[in-house]
Formats: C-alpha cells, sequence, structure tokens
C-alpha cells in the first residue's frame, strides 16, 4: 500500500500577537508547527501501513523552512518525505494549492502508484477543509472528508470502509481504492518516536522539488496567478460601541445584585421573561 | 520584526470578462439529511435576499434529493424564506449525500444557469461539496464567512471571515472567476421571518447519472443520539463557564443555573481542553455559533475567539471579577464579583421568580 | 544496533552549541541531544550577549545572526520605593563597530546557533531528554540513556551542557543536590512595544540599545537585582534573588516583579506594551566555590552544569561558550593522539579553564556571595538613605546646605553605626577585590 500525507506547516496561531498600533500580525517568535489536524492523518495513514505493510510519503508544500515539518512526520515513522518549494508557488489560495499538490501526486503516481491520500480536515491557518476535496477532485480519487474511523480495508479487493461525520449522525461509507481521505480530529493520538525513527528522520536526504519537478507546466494555476480569491482587506474587529452595563449595589450582596439583574433585564428584554414563563 | 498581514495590496480595479457578464443571480444550496434541511440554509436565503436585493436579481434555492413531496416541500420552504426560484434535481441516486452525484448535480446546474452567487452552510455536507465544485468549476471559494456584502464598486461579492486564529478579520473578493461561492457557519446568519404566502417557481433538471457507474455507497447511516448530544447553536438560553470557574467541582454551579432556566450549558475552549465540559460544548471560533436570547458568562474573558461565537446573543451577561476583562465591553449586563457567590445567588432568584410566576399563572 | 558517536552533547544553550559546533568542526562524529522541541525553546536569559566568546568560534557571527541591539548606555539605578539615584554611562565608543555587547532573545539565537551546529556536521536531534548516563563495568561512562524506544546511545565522551540543576550530573553522583543560598531565581517578561516607541522612550537611534541594572528595594530586602534590556521591539525585564531568600522571606518571584514594575520610575517604561512571555529560570549564583567536580572518566561538565556564572558582572553565556569550546578543544587534542578518555587525561580541561577568564574571575570574586548574603543591609538600608539623601540635597526648602549634609550623616550613623558603615565599605571592598 502506498499512502501519501499531505502536511503543511503552520505557525502556532495560538501564540500570534496582532500589533496594537499598527494592526499587523507580529509572527516573531511564533513557533512553526505540523497542523495539528494533520497528524491525525498522520497516524491513521501509519495505522494502515502497521497493518498492511507498505510505504508513507509525506508531501508539504511551502517555504524552505518546512522541512523541520517533514522531518517531525518522518520520525514519526513515514518513509520518504518531499518538499515543494518554489517562489512561484508563493500566495496560493486554496484553488492553487489543490493544483500543486495534485500535480506533485500525480509525479509520484509516476514512480509507484498510490493508493490513498490523506489530508487533514482543516488547516488552522487557513481554516478553510477545502485543500482536500480540491486535489481529490483533480485527481479523480473518491473523496472521503470528515472520516472518524477507518472501519475496513480490503486490499485484494481493494474496498475501504469508513465512517464520516456527517450533520445529525455518521454515514458509513464503502468505497474502492485510490480514494482521498481527509482525517476528524480527535480520532486517534500520534504515536512517540523511536530513537532509531529519530536518526533516520535526522539523516534522510529531503527531497525538495522545485515547480518543475513538480510537473506544473500551465504557470496561470499556480501562485498568486491561479488564485481567483484575493484578500482586500485585513482589519482589527470593531469593538461594540456599548459597554455592558455594570449591575452595581449599595449592600454589594451577590442576592441583591441578582434581584436587580433580573429587574432590569425582564424590562429591557421582555422576551426573555417570556421565555421563562412559557418553560416554567 | 513584524510585518504587514499579506493583503494584495488595495482594491484591485478590474473590469469583468465579458464572457463572465452573463453570470446573474444568487443561488443558496438547500442542505438536508434524514428528511429534514439544515436550518443554516435558511440563514443563507436570508443573508442572500439581502444580497440579491441589492445587485437587483433573483435569489434561487438548489434541492437535491430523490424523487418524492418531501424534496418537493423542501422548495416550497425555500419560497417562503426568501428565495423567487428553485434550482430542483429529482433522482434516486441523491437519496443520501454523496459527493460524487452533487457534485455533478451542482455544477451541471451553474454552468446551466450561471449564478453568481453561490452559498453554501459551512457544515460537513456544505464543506465537502463546495471544495470539490469550486475546483471543478475552476473558481474562488471563501470559507467560513462571518460577513458577506456586495463591493457597489464593481457589484463583486466582498466575504469578511476570521484570519490568523481569529485575531483579525480579512474581507476576500474573487476576481475574474464566476460564480463567487461561500460558505457561512451555522446560526452566524439570523433567521429569516419565514412567510407562508410567498410563491416562486420551480425549474427541473435531470442528473443524468447510473447508480452502477457511482463508486462510493453508503451503507448505512447512524443517527447521533439526540438526546445527550447538547443543541448549542439553537438553545434560547445559554449559561457558560470559563477557566474562572477555577475547578471542575465549581462547574457544577453553571449546570445548576441552567437547569432552574432550562439552558444549555456552554464553556470556553480552556475549559474544554481541561475537560471540566465536552467539545461539543465549546462555544467560539473553534466552537460552537450560538445566537440566544439569553448569555451567561461565567469566569469568562471575552477572548476574541470566544466573542465571535456568541456576540450574536440577545442580551449577555457577564459575571467576572476583573472589572477590566474584556467581556465587560460587548456584554450587555456587566456583574463584577466572585462568580462562586453570585451564580448561586442568581440560581435562587430565578428560582424564586419562576416560582412566582407559575403560581400566579 | 546502537549508535556509537566520538562524544555525545547534551543540550542545546550556549556551552553545549559551543563545544558540539567545535567537535564537529575538526570532524568528530557528534551528537547532540536537545530536549526542547528547537534549540532554546525553553531557554530563558537576560540577554546579553557578550561578542568575544563566539567571536573565537564564529567570527563572522555579526553576519547572520538574530541580534536586537548593540548596547551603547549603561544605566545603574538604586532604588527605594518612590525614587531612585542612579548612574548612566552612555558612550560613542560602544558605537563603533565590531559591537562588543548585543541583547539577544535566547529563542531566536539558539535556534541560529543549532543551525551552525548542523552545518558543521554535527547531528542534532531535538525533543528528547537523556534520562541517565550509561556506564561499563568499570563505572566508566560510555554513552546516555535516552526517553524513547531503542535509546541507548554509545560515545566515548559524554559532555553534560544541561544547564542549572544538571539532573544528570546529580543522578551520576557528579553534583550534590543544588544549595538554595548557592542558586538564584529569576522571573523574567517580555512587553512588546512599537520600535519606534522604545527607541523615543530610551533615547536611542535604530539598533541601538541600552541596559538598566536595579538594585535596592525592587527585590524587597532580599538578594538579588532586577535588570531592564532593551530588544528590538520589546523589553525584556526581570529579576533575580537567591533561591534560599525566596523560601525564607515567603514572597513569590510573581509578585516580586509585578511590584517592580509598578515601581513609579519603572511603569511609565512599560506603559502600553503588550506582555507576552513569562518565564521563570534558575541561575547558579554560587561562584567559584561552588563549582563541582567537572571531569571524570569519559564525561565532561561545561556551563551553567557546572556553575560557571559570573553573578557580579551578569556574565553566563560566555562562561558557558568558553567552557563548552574548552572541553572540546580538550577533547579534539586527546583524539588526535588517540588517547582515552580518562579521568586523567580530561584533567587538562581543568588547566585550560583556570588559565583563561572564567577561573580568574571567578576566584576574584569568590567572597561575594556569602558577604551579601549574610548582610542584607547592601539591598534595604542604603538604597533607602542614599534616595533619601538626594532627596534631602535636591528639595529646595530654605533649609542650608551644610544642616542638611549633616541631616544626611547622621541618618546613615543612625540606621548603621559608624561602625557597621566603615564594616560595610570594607566588606565590599573585599568582595569585589
Ligand atoms: C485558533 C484559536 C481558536 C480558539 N477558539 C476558541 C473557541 O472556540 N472558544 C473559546 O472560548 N476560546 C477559543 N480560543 C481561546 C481564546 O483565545 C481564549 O484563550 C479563551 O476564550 C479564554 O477562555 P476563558 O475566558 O475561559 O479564560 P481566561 O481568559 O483565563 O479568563 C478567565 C476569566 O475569569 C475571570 N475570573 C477569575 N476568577 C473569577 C471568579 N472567581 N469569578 C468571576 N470571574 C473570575 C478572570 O478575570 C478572567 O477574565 C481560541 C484560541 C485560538 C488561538
Ligand atoms: C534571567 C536570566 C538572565 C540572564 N542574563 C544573562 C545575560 O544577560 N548574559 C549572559 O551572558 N548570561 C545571562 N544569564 C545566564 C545564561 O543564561 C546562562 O549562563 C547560559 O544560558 C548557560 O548556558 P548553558 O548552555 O550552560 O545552559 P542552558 O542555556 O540552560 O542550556 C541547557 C540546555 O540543555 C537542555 N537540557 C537540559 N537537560 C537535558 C537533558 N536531560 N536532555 C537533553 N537536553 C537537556 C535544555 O533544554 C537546554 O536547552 C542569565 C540567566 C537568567 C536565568
Ligand atoms: N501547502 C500545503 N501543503 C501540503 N498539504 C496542504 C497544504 N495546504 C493544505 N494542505 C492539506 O489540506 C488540508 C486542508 O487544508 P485547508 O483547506 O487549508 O484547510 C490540510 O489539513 C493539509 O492536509
Amino acid at each position: 500500500m502506498h499512502i501519501v500525507v499531505c502536511i503543511k506547516q503552520v505557525p502556532d496561531s495560538a501564540q500570534i500577537r496582532v500589533h496594537p498600533v499598527t494592526n499587523t500580525i507580529m509572527r516573531q517568535g511564533v513557533p512553526a508547527i505540523i497542523n495539528p489536524y494533520d497528524l491525525f492523518a498522520l497516524e491513521e495513514a501509519l495505522r494502515l501501513k502497521d497493518k498492511f505493510g507498505g510505504t508513507i510519503t509525506v508531501i508539504t508544500m511551502g517555504p524552505p523552512q518546512a522541512e523541520a515539518a517533514l522531518r517531525k512526520a518522518l520520525s514519526f515513522g513515514a518513509d520518504d518525505a518531499i518538499l515543494v518549494t518554489d517562489r512561484a508557488f508563493a500566495g496560493a489560495d486554496t484553488l492553487a494549492t489543490s493544483c500543486a499538490l495534485a500535480s506533485v501526486i500525480r509525479q509520484i503516481q509516476n514512480n509507484m502508484p498510490v493508493d490513498m491520500v490523506f489530508t487533514g480536515k482543516q488547516t488552522i491557518d487557513g481554516d478553510t477543509a477545502q485543500v482536500g476535496p480540491g486535489v481529490a477532485k483533480r485527481l479523480g480519487l473518491q473523496l472521503l472528508s470528515y472520516v472518524s474511523r477507518i472501519a475496513a480495508v480490503d486490499v485484494e479487493q481493494r474496498e475501504i470502509v469508513v465512517q464520516r461525520r456527517a450533520e445529525g449522525g455518521v454515514q458509513v461509507l464503502k468505497t474502492a481504492l485510490p480514494c482521498l481521505v481527509t482525517m476528524l480530529e480527535g480520532t486517534n493520538e500520534m504515536r512517540f518516536a523511536t530513537m532509531p525513527n529519530m536518526f533516520r528522520a535526522a539523516r534522510h536526504p529531503l527531497k525538495v522539488w522545485d515547480k518543475d519537478a513538480a510537473g506544473i507546466e500551465d504557470m496561470t494555476k499556480i501562485g498568486l496567478k491561479g488564485s481567483p480569491t484575493v484578500v482586500s482587506k485585513v482589519f482589527a474587529p470593531t469593538p461594540k460601541s456599548a459597554r455592558a452595563e455594570i449591575i452595581a449595589v449599595e449592600s454589594g450582596e451577590p442576592k441583591d445584585m441578582a434581584v436587580t439583574l433580573l429587574a432590569k433585564m425582564f424590562t429591557r428584554f421582555p422576551q426573555i421573561e417570556k421565555q421563562l414563563t412559557q418553560q416554567a | 520584526m513584524s510585518e504587514t498581514a499579506p493583503a494584495r495590496k488595495g482594491k484591485r480595479k478590474f473590469e469583468l470578462d465579458p464572457r463572465l457578464a452573463g453570470y446573474k443571480g444568487v443561488w443558496v444550496f438547500i442542505e438536508h439529511e434524514r428528511g429534514r434541511v439544515h436550518p443554516v440554509s435558511w440563514e443563507l436565503l436570508g443573508e442572500g435576499r439581502k444580497l440579491a436585493d441589492m445587485l437587483g436579481v433573483a435569489l434561487s434555492g438548489v434541492v437535491l434529493g430523490e424523487p418524492g413531496a418531501t424534496t418537493r416541500n423542501f422548495c416550497e420552504e425555500a419560497f417562503y424564506h426568501g428565495a423567487d426560484r428553485c434550482y430542483l434535481i429529482e433522482d434516486d441516486i441523491l437519496k443520501d449525500y454523496r459527493n460524487e452525484p452533487f457534485t455533478k448535480g451542482m455544477t451541471d446546474l451553474v454552468n446551466a444557469h450561471q449564478p453568481e452567487i453561490l452559498l453554501l452552510g459551512a457544515t460537513t455536507q456544505g464543506r465537502d461539496l463546495a471544495g470539490s465544485v469550486a475546483t471543478t468549476l475552476q473558481t474562488g471559494l471563501t470559507a467560513d464567512c462571518t460577513g458577506l456584502t456586495i463591493d457597489p464598486d464593481n457589484r463583486s461579492l466582498a466575504a469578511t471571515r476570521p484570519t490568523f486564529g481569529g485575531s483579525l478579520l480579512c474581507t476576500i473578493v474573487t476576481l475574474n472567476y464566476r460564480p463567487q461561492m461561500a460558505t457561512v457557519r451555522p446560526r452566524v446568519m439570523a433567521m429569516p421571518a419565514r412567510d407562508e404566502s410567498r410563491r416562486g417557481a420551480i425549474v427541473e433538471h435531470p442528473l443524468n447519472m447510473v447508480e452502477a457507474n457511482i463508486i462510493t455507497k453508503v451503507l448505512e447511516y447512524i443517527p447521533d443520539a439526540m438526546q445527550d448530544k447538547p443543541q448549542l447553536p439553537f438553545a434560547d438560553i445559554i449559561v457558560s463557564g470559563g477557566r474562572g470557574m477555577k475547578k471542575p467541582e465549581n462547574f457544577q454551579l453553571i449546570w445548576d443555573l441552567a437547569q432552574v432556566l432550562g439552558a444549555e450549558v456552554g464553556a470556553s475552549r480552556p475549559v474544554v481542553q481541561a475537560g471540566w465540559a465536552d467539545l461539543e460544548r465549546q462555544v467560539g471560533q473553534s466552537g460552537k455559533t450560538v445566537r440566544p436570547k439569553l448569555y451567561i458568562a461565567a469566569g469568562i474573558s471575552g477572548a476574541i475567539q470566544h466573542r465571535v461565537g456568541m456576540e450574536a446573543s440577545d442580551c449577555i451577561v457577564a459575571i467576572n471579577n476583573d472589572p477590566n476583562a474584556p467581556i465587560f465591553d460587548f456584554a450587555t449586563f456587566g456583574i463584577v464579583g466572585n462568580a462562586m457567590h453570585i451564580l448561586p445567588a442568581l440560581t435562587e432568584t430565578f428560582r424564586q421568580q419562576l416560582a412566582t410566576t407559575k403560581i400566579a399563572s | 544496533m546502537s549508535e556509537k558517536f566520538d562524544a555525545i552533547v547534551v543540550g542545546a544553550g550556549p556551552s553545549g552549541n559551543t563545544a558540539a559546533y567545535t567537535l564537529a568542526k575538526s570532524g568528530l562524529n557528534v551528537l547532540q541531544l536537545e530536549r526542547g522541541e528547537t534549540p532554546g525553546t525553553k531557554n530563558v536569559q537576560g540577554a546579553i550577549l557578550y561578542s568575544d566568546a563566539l567571536e573565537r568560534i564564529i567570527p563572522d557571527f555579526r553576519d547572520d545572526a538574530p541580534l536586537e541591539r548593540h548596547l551603547i548606555e549603561q544605566r545603574m539605578w538604586v532604588l527605594d520605593d518612590e525614587s531612585f539615584v542612579g548612574s548612566h554611562y552612555r558612550s560613542e565608543g560602544f558605537n563603533q563597530p565590531p559591537y562588543n555587547r548585543y541583547t539577544i532573545i535566547r529563542a531566536a539565537f539558539d535556534k541560529w546557533f543549532s543551525e551552525k551546529v548542523r552545518q558543521a556536521g554535527a547531528l542534532v536531534i531535538c525533543e528528547t531528554t537523556v534520562t541517565d548516563l550509561l556506564r561499563d563495568d568499570k563505572n566508566r561512562v560510555v554513552g546516555v540513556q535516552v526517553d524513547r524506544e531503542g535509546g541507548s546511545i554509545y560515545a566515548d565522551v559524554v559532555i553534560l551542557a544541561d544547564g542549572v540543576n544538571s539532573l544528570l550530573a546529580k543522578k551520576a553522583g557528579f553534583h550534590a543536590e543544588l544549595d538554595p543560598t548557592h542558586v538564584g531565581l529569576a522571573v523574567k517578561e517580555m512587553h512588546f512595544l512599537p520600535e519606534e516607541t522604545i527607541e523615543q522612550r530610551f533615547n536611542v537611534g535604530e539598533d541601538e540599545g541600552v541596559v538598566i541594572e536595579l538594585f535596592g528595594k525592587v527585590t524587597q530586602g532580599m538578594m538579588g537585582t532586577g535588570f531592564l534590556y532593551t530588544n528590538k521591539e520589546s523589553l525584556s525585564i526581570g529579576v533575580g534573588c537567591m533561591l534560599s531568600d525566596f523560601k525564607t522571606q515567603k514572597i513569590s518571584p510573581y509578585a516580586l516583579l509585578e511590584n517592580m514594575k509598578n515601581h513609579p520610575s519603572i511603569k511609565p517604561l512599560l506603559a502600553d506594551g503588550e506582555m507576552k512571555e513569562y518565564t521563570a529560570h534558575l541561575i547558579p549564583e554560587g561562584g567559584y566555590k561552588a563549582i563541582p567536580r567537572i571531569a571524570g572518566d569519559g564525561w565532561m561538565i561545561v556551563g551553567d552544569a557546572g556553575m560557571f556564572v559570573n553573578a557580579v558582572h551578569r556574565e553566563g553565556s560566555n562562561l558557558a561558550m568558553t567552557t563548552g569550546r574548552l572541553a572540546a578543544e580538550t577533547v579534539v587534542a586527546l583524539m588526535q593522539e588517540s588517547k582515552p578518555m580518562t579521568e586523567a587525561n580530561l584533567a587538562a580541561y581543568r588547566n585550560r579553564l583556570d588559565d583563561s577568564f572564567v577561573m580568574k574571575d571567578l576566584k576574584k570574586y569568590k567572597e561575594m556571595p556569602e558577604i551579601f548574603h549574610r548582610n542584607n543591609q547592601f539591598f534595604t538600608t542604603y538604597p533607602e538613605l542614599i534616595n533619601r539623601s538626594a532627596h534631602t540635597m535636591l528639595k529646595v526648602d530654605g533649609v542650608d546646605k551644610k544642616t542638611k549634609e549633616r541631616e544626611i550623616f547622621s541618618s546613615f550613623t543612625h540606621k548603621r553605626s559608624l561602625f557597621g558603615l566603615m564594616g560595610d565599605a570594607y566588606k565590599l571592598w573585599r568582595a569585589f577585590r
């Protein structure tokens, strides 16, 4: 089984700060991590490899520093890693990203057929959940999104059964390989790398592909040029003009505060009182 | 080293490609599962109505489903919620949602009728479909929007969404590509009034697929056990607790008040991460968006990522012992004090109040 | 099959990086292990970088190292509760390249340094904690054990560069438990401000920086000092005191720093800043007398792990780099002569240290820790007296200056007898001798 896992290196958004004066993003010291959702995809792929054997190739499109994300993936047990990096890819939106990734996977296919592609549910920086479906469409792969569990894989019959999160329930889907799975969060827990894998990851000769190696022919389909969407404005959320009416009572007693609050609230929002009375 | 956000500078002036000028109208995908339309579709019709009126074009719903009264009824409901027209594909293949046939149906419709805007819910179904459709049509898609409007300069859709982990917002436009697609989360837009007197036209279309050629099959659908799943997004009253509740035991005070009010319990992210409440209860950017009549927030600072999930509530009551907590900047009422004392007092007061109204009625 | 290296360096702080860099540059097969996610993530420093020690191994470090500001001005403030008396030294001489001292942010700096180590040829592996030393039947150190499956790794020599409170050295019995009177506990915060604001507030130009050393009531009677450094677009502010003092006085380090930040002379410097990182770290301050055994069969200790810090001058990273370099040079020399890494052979490291500024400086101040520790008037009474004197002298209120001088003198002798004052002067002289 040959599995390709798409991972992205993202700034740890929990640590991003906005400049108080200029309203710009301050990235200094913000650590870059593997998109947390992608780890669920990688671990699921590793489990399939544990079960059925095979090869896992991780790919990422990003700046040269994204090497760190790939090495980390190797330490968890991936077999090979490709860093797709080229100025021509810069400024890509999801459409252009999926175009580039699909092209990379086609190149990989030329050497070794790919049975499955995994992506995370979404990234924490782009947050769109579109790249996975986009790649699937371009490669003509069956799309299994929001997968919460891989129930069964029949390697001989080339069939797979998964549970997919739907609105209000779970769909059990059966499809044929090759397919693309976007993995839901919380579905598994990433393993702890062994020391031999740490050594292997540190020494692994990483493949670095530019746009030519990635098989890009039409330059208008990638990077900024290939991106239909354009950010026209970035701004800070405007504070709501009215500050809260602070409930203050002379006694300072919680009980009196509560009584005052109820009185004020029911006057201003009779619908709330109505709601409560109806319930009662 | 600060850097400017990677906005590709300014409003790029552009002339719409004449080949795209024929794209007219606003479409909303009517999402349904197990015979129920997802409310986000109605919310989107409400928003779509505004956009269509700004542009002076028609608003249409798109319904894909199995043949029968239920599916047709979705079209009627779409008219009640503001649609002028419905594009309908009925086929047994469309009984359950599946990516391949839905993508085909939707792209065929778009190619045939050329809408300028296509809106979908940012649900597991909407996002699955939107990604495939946008890629097939080779057009732009803005995910998870919190605001939609029309740029009067060039009639294009300006979609606003959070960026950089929610610390900032950005407005995204789709240049020379049509339709302009966007997904919007449930409960971000207000539910429009339902008007049964509204009528509209149904435009039918064939799917042109055979089941034997579709590779993916639905074996089973396991509904969630609704009883114990919190229904936060649609709750009328929510009592939420944050890290200021200090200990998991104290969270019981939140439950106590919720019980008296018949309310759902919500939580901020740190509380969920600490395991005091389950993920389903998280309110905010990476949790649920809610818009209840009353939102009581105890021990929650009001960080932007929490705020975006609840600021549409009619009335927000904040309890926080720090008078400078950001939540007081946008709450309706504030109580400065220790939640561990205020909450029991509130519970008791509400209990008494409700008891008296009960006797009175 | 387990891996075997010429040398294993534990830790990727300045000492470990210098050691690994020097070893790898000499062509040895080096493994460096670091427990942090990336080098520097967990490391805390003020931080001031002294160029000299780094220049010796990477002469052109200024070309690409992440340096914040070069220092052109040093302020020394002695504070009481509401005022300070200070001296400023500013020199255009410090503004001539090559600059001598820089502020740095360790997270960025350590990452850069580690990249250099990698480029020099060492194998650097992060997120891996060394849990124990491996020994042979003669009790010689032959490698390390890490916290991962398949984690026994062998080497001819293991260099412990794991920082203050080296658990490894303790576990191996090279160290005793840290003596709380020998370690300082420092807390530090970063406050972010726009570059221009910092430059205006501190009266400096682009890339120029200021150091403020804070002394007196800010440590609430405990032995220690505070500091405020200008980075490119942030300020580092911190305060450190002896661990033992924190324990006996029951003051929380956090409260101490909060209090210091609210001092009327300090608060305006931080105004409108956005606080980010809050960190706490130990500093080995025992000085010369606290230095443990630093080498044995198959092992050496460098940097903070060996207590190599000059607390008086706030030097640490440069001693760390120097000890790291000297240890590595010792190993390289032995390897070249094909000599084994025995305790006797590694003793050459101690000799190199004795010849360097490291041991000379530490010896010079060897009495210092004890003197300050036993005499807390240096941190309470004097700062108050000095500030009160300044106040008395500067306040224009119709009292003649002669009377004021008398008043000041009597306030000193009242607080500390004449005898006490002379004793203190002697102690200070001894400490700095
Ligand atoms: C990418 C990203 C996504 C995120 N998504 C979400 C999300 O979906 N939802 C979410 O909630 N957060 C989210 N966050 C986290 C968010 O930034 C805040 O960290 C979080 O909302 C803070 O939770 P809190 O208010 O409970 O805790 P805190 O910020 O720690 O606030 C606790 C408050 O309790 C008050 N308090 C303390 N003691 C008492 C007392 N005895 N009585 C009364 N008040 C007291 C304090 O004054 C303080 O204001 C996200 C962050 C990131 C980076
Ligand atoms: C608040 C403060 C301010 C300071 N200011 C200055 C200053 O301005 N100028 C100056 O020169 N010095 C200053 N110092 C001192 C200076 O920081 C230290 O002397 C210097 O960092 C010591 O370097 P080191 O390499 O020995 O140790 P460290 O920098 O502490 O590095 C030790 C490394 O080892 C790793 N490690 C530890 N245990 C293990 C293990 N078991 N397995 C794997 N890895 C391990 C750690 O993660 C760490 O990366 C300051 C110190 C503090 C706390
Ligand atoms: N630049 C990229 N390189 C590799 N994989 C990516 C990249 N961007 C997105 N992905 C994959 O696509 C998934 C969805 O991303 P997004 O659509 O940006 O939310 C991620 O979880 C990744 O698996």
